[in-house]
């Protein structure tokens, strides 16, 4: 982003607050860069000729007379195969040593897919964790997050998932990525010889929380570039979310707006639905399938980030430890993929759906016993039946540890079923019971 | 001429512009950015300064900018050609648009000005007639679409002439009215109105007398909507609430379904227009999309647009109203259009109410809500808009504005609950604190006496109360334990249980179970209520337990096959048996 010549140069601030400059300017754009006083700032609220801009690196520091100029252009990125094996901060600059990008400069979040161009998402994306592809089963073109409490091992259970799909691109946005996590994923994607297919922006603690506002943008340009331009599959993830929604809170806070629930301004849910809905299945073959994580505060969903989030993704993967089995598992309960009727029984085994249902269900009753137990009542041999099937349940299919084909997944939990129930408890379709029954 | 202005303030899609003439609340403008013209709609103002809400993004804009305004509000187009649309909440027409992505002052006809009619007049040279009233007809897809006297039109008007039956296109005058002063107007087979403005024309709108069918049972059965009723469905993330409200879509009994995606998942807008035009409504044989009209404003489309969705919605709606026939509006979801209401209001700095919405919510969902009802039209013959809009409470808490507003506008209450969405017992309708207003209605009654059987209002009654029973029983035996309760409490249990199970639960996904005929709804509800009127008399809580799956796991065999088939009449003799073991 080179500055022009012919740039006019303003030296008067108006007003200075932690995360925003006013000054007077004329003929400002709204959503423009600026520089003020060298670091970069964005066009946010026009009134007359004050102009006010957020800062992305914070305003400590800057002075009333700092140098404001003008870009005449919202933020952008270069766009081309060069891309690939990069790692950016979140003006798209490179952070690996390396040289600049060459290529199509291209505006950071841009225009929407028409939906009526989008196509229905139909490709299964396994991940051998049966947490996730028996019960929540990913599809290309979703969108969907890890909740979890900061103590899960999400970064690690996310870059499992990203190793083992079957995708053309992988592009990790990184806010407030702690420089330990930073550097787990490097090592993991070097370690993997995928780094060719990797592209990451990163923005880490040590970096001011505003500029992550950029972040998402930044992946997402890139990824629209591979998706649209290439007809490429591409896998975005971005962690952590909750840290991005806790800057765009800073930002509103600072110019005066009247907050909603949790401090979190009123355009929450609008600003994370631009980010989470350009997940897309194209029509020419090319698809941007966003995998992202949303911290939680002692697992609760109800806080407003992680509930607008589950509002707008498609679906969420929860994670928890699991004391009897000692496994940190994927949550069969407040888990769940949207898309997963459009793979199950379709691009899986007919049995599927059915499976994963009797499964669940028959956890939900080993919980019921479970509070019994805890309450002090005697516990009736379905009960018992029901708690020994919970913990071969946990170990063996929810734990996410597990790394096995779909259809030793179904396989396992047939036996599973047989093992301590009959068929009548299960509830399944008597003709799939004929057929799988493992007696 | 028109008021021309110039903008002096931007924040995010609110802008501020300073005119140089009248304008109007709700008038229309153009925003001219560099040769693009941004639609925006004035909301607010205040001496020569004008707010107007943008319906694009405003990147780019600046101080400066001109703005000319149009001299109408927000209007949608109404004539044949709206049916398997697929519209933006502006109604755009998105299938016309060049371009995978959205470009910002693209806007398309939302009707085919080209295509020929084949008009048939109605009345003739010399009645007099009244907005609404009948002109002629011409054929849309399968269904005769009336050509009407504009909404607009008021007092009476003589028909001077009416075209000759044959082939036009839309912008044709197809006849010719004198007003009461004897100014004569043409009619065109398409007319404008605007949609913030309830369409009226008719002679009365009476009480609604009978209900709407959808197939799914807990609705039908437990908690009917009626024809030109309203209802609601609230509900934490992911209990749901989509695939309910596509049931209800798909197998609805209605002659139009309009579907109105606001800031909703663009996904699940594509699951409507890949899979209606192959599947089948199960009422007429016809494809499903067919009947229906598709107003989308996925939540990564411009904010201020989500309003106009549902009102250029609720427009359609009360335009085939008009023709006499029945239409189905389904809105996902009023949060979000309440929610953009509220970055307005914030924008605007004005005082905020209750978590800080603006404090004429409730009016604004209330007067919406009104829209919707059975009408009598001017010639006699009756339609109805039924509005079933969704609710996404922040966090899943009912305590919350819109709720809150809503329940106080819809007649029914459809409460999705986390807890049975947990346990996978879908539809996650709350059986016991989810109502019908209409159940309650004599008029409704009667004609469920009428069309089901005499009696049948007794005996949803019944076993709604055994459910709630069963329920109650439940906490017993949480506290008590199983073996400090008396065996009745075990037996009360699992007979809501069994209907829960057997009647209520109903599997969306699988092609049989999914639709589910009232004379079917019938004959399961006097199969279980049998069953849950017996006395059992077990002597060990175990044994009833069992007892009772094994009865549950044959009704829902029975569910899952084909209504008095063979197989189901197997599982029905092998349920006689069971019960003949047991019970007197």
């Amino acid at each position: 982003m080179a500055t022009k010549a012919y740039q006019r140069i303003y030296t008067k601030l108006q007003a200075i607050t932690k995360a925003t400059v006013s000054l007077n300017a004329t003929g400002v754009a709204n959503d423009e860069l600026a520089l003020v006083g060298g670091r970069l700032a964005q066009v946010v609220k026009t009134k007359g000729e004050r102009i006010t801009m957020q800062v992305f690196s914070g305003t400590e520091g800057i002075p009333t007379n700092a140098e404001v100029s003008f870009f005449g252009e919202p933020p952008t990125l270069k766009v081309s195969e060069q891309l690939s094996g990069r790692f950016f901060n979140a003006y798209g600059k490179p952070i690996d040593g390396g040289p600049e990008v060459e290529g199509e400069v291209r505006e950071a979040g841009g225009p929407s897919v028409n939906p009526y161009k989008r196509r229905q998402p139909s490709q299964l994306i396994p991940t051998g964790i049966a947490g996730i592809d028996l019960n929540n089963t990913l599809v290309s073109g979703q969108k969907i997050p890890f909740f979890a409490d900061p103590d899960q091992p999400y970064n690690q259970v996310m870059a499992d998932v990203a190793m083992r799909a079957d995708v053309d691109k992988i592009i990790l946005g990184g806010m407030g990525l702690s420089n330990d996590d930073y550097l787990f994923f490097k090592h993991t994607f070097e370690s993997a010889g995928a780094l060719d297919r990797i592209v990451s922006f990163v923005n880490t603690t040590e970096e001011p929380p505003v500029e992550r506002l950029l972040i998402p943008d930044m992946a997402l340009t890139a990824a629209e570039y591979f998706a649209v331009d290439k007809n490429e599959k591409v896998l975005v993830l971005l962690t952590d979310m909750t840290l991005y929604a806790d800057a765009l809170s800073i930002v509103s806070n600072r110019m005066d707006q009247i907050p909603s629930k949790d401090s979190m301004p009123g355009s929450l849910y609008s600003d994370l639905a631009k980010i989470y809905e350009k997940a897309v299945q194209l029509p020419d073959g090319g698809s941007i399938t966003i995998i992202a994580v949303t911290t939680l505060n002692d697992g609760d969903i109800t806080h407003a980030i992680p509930d607008n989030t589950g509002y707008i993704t498609e679906g969420q993967i929860f994670l928890r430890a699991d004391s009897d089995s000692g496994c940190v598992i994927v949550d069969p309960f407040r888990s769940l993929s949207r898309l997963k009727q459009l793979v199950q029984g379709k691009k899986t085994r007919e049995d599927h759906s059915q499976v994963m249902n009797a499964g669940v269900r028959l956890y939900a009753d080993a919980q019921n016993a479970k509070t019994k137990q805890q309450n002090g009542f005697d516990l009736s041999d379905y009960d018992l039946r029901c708690l020994d099937y919970a913990k071969d349940y946990a170990k063996e299919l929810l734990s996410i540890d597990v790394n096995i084909t779909i259809e030793e997944m179904l396989d396992t939990a047939w036996r599973l079923f047989a093992k301590y129930f009959t068929p009548a408890e299960t509830g399944i379709k008597q003709s799939f019971i004929d057929k799988y029954w493992k007696a | 001429m028109a008021t021309k202005g110039i903008v002096t303030g931007i924040v995010s899609n609110l802008v501020t512009v300073k005119v140089d003439g009248p304008v109007g609340e709700n008038e229309l403008c153009h925003i001219n950015l560099g040769g693009t013209m941004l639609l925006a709609e004035v909301i607010k103002v205040t001496g020569d300064l004008a707010s107007v809400q943008v319906f694009e993004s405003t990147r780019g804009l600046k101080n400066g900018d001109e703005v000319t305004f149009l001299g109408r509000m927000l209007e949608a187009s109404l004539g044949p050609g709206l049916l398997s649309g697929v519209y933006d909440g502006l109604q755009n027409d998105l299938t016309t648009m060049q371009g995978v992505f959205l470009k910002r002052g693209e806007y398309t006809e939302p009707l085919d000005h080209t295509k020929l009619w084949d008009f048939r007049p109605l009345a003739s040279a010399g009645d007099t007639v009244h907005a609404a009233d009948w002109l002629g007809e011409v054929t849309e897809d399968w269904l005769p679409h009336k050509i009407m006297v504009p909404f607009s039109f008021q007092g009476d008007y003589t028909v001077v002439s009416l075209a000759a039956p044959g082939q036009y296109n839309i912008d044709k005058t197809i006849a010719v009215l004198r007003d009461e002063d004897g100014v004569e107007h043409n009619v065109t087979m398409c007319q404008r109105w605007p949609v913030k403005v309830a369409v009226k024309g008719y002679r009365e709108k009476p009480r609604p007398s009978r209900i709407m069918e959808t197939g799914v049972r807990i609705i039908d059965t437990f908690n009917p909507i009626a024809e030109g009723g309203t209802g609601f469905i609230p509900g934490p993330f992911g209990c749901g609430k989509t695939v309910l409200q596509h049931a209800i879509a798909k197998q609805g009994e209605a002659d139009i379904v309009v579907m109105a995606a606001c800031g909703e998942r663009a996904n699940e807008v594509v699951e409507i227009f890949t899979e209606y035009p192959e599947l089948i409504d199960p009422h007429t044989g016809r494809k499903l999309m067919e009947r229906t009209v598709i107003i989308c404003n996925t939540s990564n489309m411009p904010v201020a647009a989500r309003e106009a969705s549902v009102y250029t919605a609720m427009t359609i709606c009360e335009y085939y109203r008009a023709m006499g026939y029945r239409c189905l509006l389904l809105a996902d979801s009023t949060s979000r259009w309440a929610q953009a209401l509220r970055e307005m209001s914030n924008r605007m700095e004005e005082l905020p109410g209750q978590d800080a919405f603006p404090v004429d919510l409730s009016a604004i969902i209330s007067n919406f809500y009104a829209r919707a009802g059975q009408v009598v039209l001017n010639n006699g013959k009756t339609g109805a808009v039924t509005f079933i809009g969704t609710v996404s409470p922040a966090g899943g808490n009912l305590k919350e504005p819109v709720t809150e507003s809503t329940k106080k506008a819809a007649r029914c209450f459809y409460a999705l609950e986390q807890n049975r969405a947990d346990q996978k017992r879908y539809p996650a309708v709350n059986p016991v604190e989810s109502y019908s207003k209409y159940l309650e209605y004599p008029e409704i009654q009667r004609t469920l006496e009428e069309t089901v059987e005499r009696g049948w209002i007794a005996k949803v009654l019944e076993a709604k109360n055994l459910v709630r029973r069963g329920k109650e029983m439940a906490e017993q035996i949480n506290i008590l334990g199983d073996d400090g309760v008396p065996m009745s409490y075990h037996e009360a249990f699992w007979k809501s249980e069994l209907i829960d199970f057997a009647f209520l639960q109903q599997d969306a996904f699988d092609a049989i179970d999914s639709v589910c005929p009232m004379d079917r709804q019938k004959y399961m509800l006097d199969l279980i209520l049998d069953i849950c009127r017996r006395n059992f008399d077990f002597d060990d809580y175990e044994k009833c337990r069992a007892y009772f799956k094994e009865m549950i796991n044959i009704l829902k065999q029975m569910n899952y096959s084909e209504f008095k088939s063979e197989g189901f009449d197997n599982y029905n003799t092998s349920l006689t048996q069971l019960l003949s073991e047991h019970g007197n």
